[in-house]
């Protein structure tokens, strides 16, 4: 398990280095930062080379990606165009991401399993039915559909019902709110909403994945033999059955926990939370586009996390299955 | 030591993974492929499905010719209600919604067809490949095909958005870069099917007498994919309608003149209190188009697959 797990991780770190300098290409070919500089006709010549040398452009791009690498091999990212550090706005954006997107995958992954398992025993049932028209729904819904009927739609009637603002649809917190108590309830009133868009799409998702697993697994012989030898239906399905679907589900949560950390722009967008993706948006749409230092740092670590939870689903799934030894 | 074997997710916001097929069976013969269109004609979603799928397509594509008003038309009615004269109503610049819909479903369809066509030949090559060819190459080209899914999806797109969205005929690009994506879950899924393929009797029988590469890839194995490359061509429509949406909502679509229903459905979002039609009319084709690519997809996947059916 040690041998593999260090094997694993030495393969992820050549694998982020690999990535890292094709993310940087992806980068440079994307644009050329000063264009809406070079533009402007009242910029001179002069200035704009001044421009390109104190950025570092008119440097090889080999030369380039090795001075980034150095410098973020030591934890600095370089500062943004508008002169703050884009490590430490990083670290800030990512907790804002993670208010909404770990709340999501947690009720996510109980509602998915929870769903998932009732289809399955009840399958073809009018329940089953019910749950698989709802899921199909969400899962051909863009996530900002979902969320536009949230905030233009539910919230407005909510709100109006209660007589005050109780659902926010803008932002991740009221500025200026004081006391730990108001903090909270204040960060609970504006995450409910993203939380529950994210929750519907992805619950869609992976409660058919738990669905199908369990009538997988409840097709086995091992099952029906379980049943033969006249163990209740609920031990066969809740020690017996239940335990050994949820692995591949477990794994897949893993994965995409990840992969919704870096979507979760399309979220933020539509309840304008400041959170990583707004963060690679505004690097991309600012004046000054791209960004560089804030897009390829945004890259590398949504790709190190990327892969590190692809670790992770690895060691859940040989934890949880005996039957794949890691040597 | 046996790789662990982690379920393959495709790209995509939430991991909407689309449950191959799996190969298997001799050579899909004029008799198999009868037999699966026989099973495909009786399931009923799917039928639905490619009904719903085809009038939209029809639609799209006819009901611009003869509809009264051009997309880009203004007209003195500003957001104003659904009425005979405006059926989708109007926005706030005079647009008439029926032609706007119109012209973006058309724009929406045509980009997530291209991507479809375009990312199931480069997955089905590089697949057939690596799988054919295995050892270095499979090494080589499979590494690639991790590498590309490292950063998600969405993320790359906006990155390359940047600068090739702006080009005229954005959507042209925009389909491209999505398919440029798109191709890695078939490239595994078609890799996994050549490998077993390679070792079976009658691809050897076919060395044996002599076939080229190229007849044996062409003529005996890629058949014997066509299952699970028609299935994943068909979740990758809508996979690619979604992304294509996000991507004209986030504004690095599909650019003006053009318009997708993405960027309609953002063009409205800030009225859809006060005007809602702004907002439900893109917002029910969209889903209702991918909902029948969704059923249709999974028709073929049955099938395709009868002893496999998602139950």
């Amino acid at each position: 398990m040690t041998g593999f797990l260090i094997r694993r991780v030495l393969a992820g770190i050549v694998t982020l280095l690999v990535a890292s300098f094709l993310l940087f290409l992806l980068v440079a070919v994307s644009g050329d930062p000063l264009a809406t500089l070079m533009a402007n006709p009242n910029v001179s010549h002069a200035t704009i080379a001044a421009a390109r040398q104190e950025l570092g452009l008119n440097q090889p791009l080999l030369v380039r990606y090795w001075t980034w690498l150095t410098h973020v091999l030591t934890g600095n990212f370089g500062t943004s165009t508008t002169g703050q550090p884009v490590g430490a706005e990083l670290g800030g954006r990512l907790l804002v991401t993670l208010q909404m997107v770990v709340p999501a995958v947690i009720l996510s992954a109980i509602f998915a399993v929870l769903v998932g398992v009732v289809s399955a025993v009840h399958q073809y049932s009018v329940l089953d039915h019910a749950l698989t028209a709802v899921a199909y729904l969400f899962y051909s819904t863009p996530v900002f559909v979902v969320a536009i009927m949230l905030k233009d739609f539910l919230a407005v009637d909510v709100n109006n019902a209660v007589g005050h603002t109780i659902l926010y649809t803008i932002g991740q917190n009221t500025p200026g709110t004081t006391g730990t108590g108001a903090i909270m309830l204040d960060a609970a009133e504006h995450t409910v909403l993203p939380v529950l868009t994210l929750t519907l799409i992805t619950c869609a998702g992976w409660s058919r994945y738990q669905r199908a697993q369990l009538l997988d697994v409840l097709n086995a012989d091992y099952i029906r033999l379980a049943r033969a030898k006249g163990l209740s239906p609920r031990r066969v399905l809740f020690v017996h059955a239940l335990r050994n679907a949820l692995i591949p589900v477990v794994t897949v949560i893993a994965i995409d926990f990840a992969v919704l950390l870096g979507g979760a722009v399309v979220t933020e967008t539509a309840f304008g939370w400041e959170g990583m993706g707004q963060f690679l948006l505004n690097g991309l749409e600012g004046p000054v586009s791209p960004d560089t230092n804030v897009v390829q740092a945004w890259m590398l670590v949504v790709a190190a996390i990327v892969i590190a939870f692809n670790i992770i689903a690895d060691i859940l799934y040989s934890l949880l299955d005996p039957r794949i030894r890691l040597a | 030591m046996p790789e662990p074997v982690t379920p393959v997710t495709a790209g995509g916001l939430a991991g909407r993974a689309p449950s191959g097929t799996t190969p298997g069976g001799p050579a899909a013969s004029r008799g198999q492929l009868r037999m699966a269109a026989g099973r495909f004609v009786r399931h009923k979603l799917a039928m639905t499905g490619l009904l719903v799928f085809v009038l939209l397509v029809l639609v799209s594509l006819i009901g611009p010719v003869f509809w009264k008003y051009n997309y880009i038309a203004i007209t003195n009615q500003f957001g104003t209600g659904p009425s005979v004269q405006h059926p989708f109503g109007t926005d706030t610049i005079g647009h008439d919604m029926l032609a706007q819909v119109l012209e973006g479903t058309q724009t929406s369809l045509e980009v997530a067809l291209l991507v479809a066509a375009t990312s199931t030949a480069i997955g089905t090559l590089i697949g057939a490949l690596a799988g054919y060819y295995g050892g270095l190459a499979d090494q080589i080209l499979m590494r690639f095909t991790d590498l590309v899914l490292i950063v998600p999806v969405l993320a790359i797109l906006l990155v390359l958005s940047n600068r090739f969205a702006k080009e005229a005929d954005s959507s042209l690009y925009v389909g491209l870069m999505l398919a440029v994506l798109f191709w890695t879950y078939l490239a595994r899924l078609v890799r996994g099917t050549f490998m077993g393929l390679r070792e079976r009797e009658f691809i050897e029988a076919e060395h044996a007498i002599g076939a080229s590469t190229g007849r044996i890839i062409l003529r005996h194995m890629i058949p014997n994919a066509a299952g699970s490359i028609v299935v994943n061509a068909t979740l990758t429509v809508a996979n690619a309608m979604l992304t294509e949406a996000a991507l004209s909502y986030l504004g690095l679509g599909v650019q003006p003149p053009q318009v997708d229903l993405g960027a309609l459905i953002a063009a409205g979002e800030g009225d859809a209190t006060s005007l809602p039609w702004l907002f439900y009319f893109p917002a029910a084709f969209l889903v209702l188009a991918i909902l029948a690519v969704n059923f249709i997809g999974d028709g073929l996947r049955d099938a395709f697959n009868p002893t496999q059916r998602e139950h």
